[in-house]
């Protein structure tokens, strides 16, 4: 595919001669491993970082380095400025207002952050505006059986301090969630309602909008786990209507140590604090503190500067690319990867087959072979994969296995990336001597 | 195509044990037994030690893993009948000396039998706790002994 320059250049998809030219901005992929060279199939446990994002943090330290939020100097003021203006970046990148971007270490931290807040309202912390995010016995936190532990052990946690009650939508056998479960599961007793946006298992892109009118009708607040949606896809979290929604950096061309909630600005400002300490009260006497409004009453403490500037620059170079286009193009090396992955005897795709709209990652069990030696087979190749449960287990159960080998492509991939594993995943077998 | 390394580590006889399983099968009753998991991956193993006095009559284990894991505990099963308790342990401490050796090997590896044949792993520090997964699980056996 073609585009006349200036024109038409955001629509459509990537090609692999596009890929090629953008992969010289990603020095780590321009290396070899055990001799070959290497194809990185890992994006959906941690991407890869271009020269623009490195700079970015480099620069930061070279000439704006101070603290921000404080002191009258000029360093102190340009860091902060750069600090807000980067967090002004990604709140456009999400379809959010300045003030409904927090920074958090990553994504966990993220949930925590909310359980925590809904768990100190159950206290009876934050006031009159925080009862709404009150917990009792009786109240449901409903998840789904496709998390990652993420999105499920906070909310164990969090149902096990308030007495509430931890309920799940389970999966089809094609990972999808059973709708007519989560209709039936939603109801009055329904507080909160949490799931992935895309599981990092399947690739299943699960049906926002539905889930928020289900949960919205019964006056639930809806969670939303955007790890592997926010860097692959366009994302409107205002249009979704989500109330929160979490996401890593490091999965989107970042830093690790950095990571983004999204809340409604009138939530973020009810949402009792968790993390507490300097930069986010208001008058502190020796018996209680005042807070501030979202975001500072969420970011106590030393900040994570450089990794938010280098997220604005992450997010910059992904916009100058499309997301949409890297949507399309993911979609195309996802809808190959399960083609090439399905076709080889004793390979069995975990989630849906080949024609099923997904994102850009396949997971597999190969049939007498464990999923540790699919991976190593695989990284003899040069070929980096994921293996093992993915943070996963209640999925993998329910497949019926204890570990499963994912590769997951990104924006740097090619479509001989992905023939490169299936060529290696049609070997497997025969190397492990469990086919002829 | 495949590197030396990858062959080194999965010898055909690893594969074969990997399959065949020595030893697999728990009994109703042992002299100690404990249980492994790894977390990371979600290996895990049941080990039973059974004795004569002071001497391995033998083990017998259950579990589900990879190649590696699996073969260990098969060829661990091998070497142990007539071993006395501190032989064991001492085979124990040579086999994790050789696993931390990088692919540079042991001194005397004579004592280790067939076990010798995991030697690539040491290479893949990443597989290294796969193939120590049933011996660890022994030594938890031991340790129980010792109470």
């Amino acid at each position: 595919m073609s585009h006349p320059a200036g024109t038409t250049e955001l629509t459509g998809s990537l090609t692999d001669d596009e890929v090629l030219v953008l992969r010289r901005d990603f020095p780590a992929l321009n290396q070899q491993v055990h001799g070959n060279d290497l194809v990185y199939l890992d994006s959906g446990a941690t991407s890869q970082k271009p020269l623009r994002v490195l700079d970015a943090e480099r620069l930061f330290y070279e000439h704006d380095n101070s603290a921000v939020h404080r002191g009258a100097h000029t360093l102190a003021a340009n860091a902060t400025e750069l600090f807000e203006n980067a967090r002004a970046t990604v709140a456009r990148f999400v379809g959010a207002r300045d003030n409904e971007i927090v920074w958090t270490a990553n994504a966990t931290e993220g949930l925590n952050l909310i359980a925590y807040g809904f768990s100190n309202a159950s206290l009876g912390r934050g006031g009159a505006d925080a009862t709404r995010f009150a917990l009792q016995s009786g109240d449901e936190i409903l998840t789904t059986e496709g998390e990652h532990h993420a999105n499920l052990v906070p909310w164990q946690e969090l149902a096990a301090r308030t007495g509430a009650t931890l309920r799940y939508i389970p999966v089809n056998d094609d990972g999808t969630l059973r709708m007519d479960e989560a209709e039936r599961l939603i109801t009055s007793r329904t507080k909160i309602v949490t799931f992935t946006h895309v599981s990092n298992v399947t690739g299943v892109i699960n049906p926002v909008k539905t889930l928020v009118r289900l949960a919205h009708a019964v006056g639930a607040f809806v969670v939303l786990d955007a790890c592997q949606s926010a860097p692959h896809r366009t994302l409107d979290l205002a249009a979704l209507d989500v109330d929160f929604a979490v996401s890593s950096g490091h999965k989107m061309l970042a830093p690790t140590g950095i990571g983004v909630l999204y809340g409604r600005a009138e939530l973020l400002d009810a949402l009792p604090p968790f993390l507490t300490g300097g930069s986010m009260i208001t008058t502190v006497t020796m018996e209680s503190s005042g807070y501030l409004p979202a975001p500072q009453r969420f970011e106590a403490g030393t900040q994570k500067v450089s990794q938010a500037i280098a997220l604005a620059a992450a997010v910059d170079y992904l916009s100058s690319v499309g997301m949409d286009r890297i949507e399309r193009w993911e979609s195309e090396l996802g809808a190959r990867l399960v083609d090439g992955f399905a076709a080889i005897p004793g390979v069995r795709v975990l989630g849906p087959g080949s024609g099923v709209h997904r994102a850009g990652l396949a997971s597999v069990d190969v049939d007498g072979v464990h999923a540790h030696d699919v991976g190593q087979f695989l990284d003899d190749r040069g070929i980096a994969v994921r293996v093992g449960h993915h943070c996963a287990q209640p999925l993998h159960r329910r497949f019926g296995v204890t570990a499963s080998t994912r590769a997951s492509a990104y924006l740097y991939n090619t479509t001989s990336d992905v023939d490169a594993a299936i060529d290696a995943m049609a070997s497997v077998r025969s190397f492990f001597g469990v086919s002829s | 195509m495949t590197s030396g390394d990858l062959a080194g580590m999965y010898q055909q006889v690893i594969l074969e044990h990997s399959r065949e399983k020595h030893g697999f099968g728990l009994h109703s009753e042992a002299d100690a037994s404990s249980h492994q998991l790894n977390p990371t991956c979600g290996d895990e193993l049941t080990m039973q030690l059974h004795l004569d006095g002071d001497v391995v009559r033998s083990i017998s284990w259950e579990g589900a893993g990879c190649s590696i894991s699996m073969a260990s505990a098969s060829l661990l099963h091998d070497l142990v009948p007539g071993l006395t308790i501190a032989e064991l342990h001492a085979r124990i401490g040579l086999f994790r000396e050789l696993m931390h050796s990088k692919g540079a090997g042991v001194d005397d590896d004579e004592p280790l039998g067939d076990a010798v044949v995991l030697e690539g792993v040491s290479k893949y520090m990443a597989r290294v706790k796969c193939a120590m997964l049933a011996w660890v699980a022994l030594e938890a056996d031991l340790a129980q002994l010792a109470k």
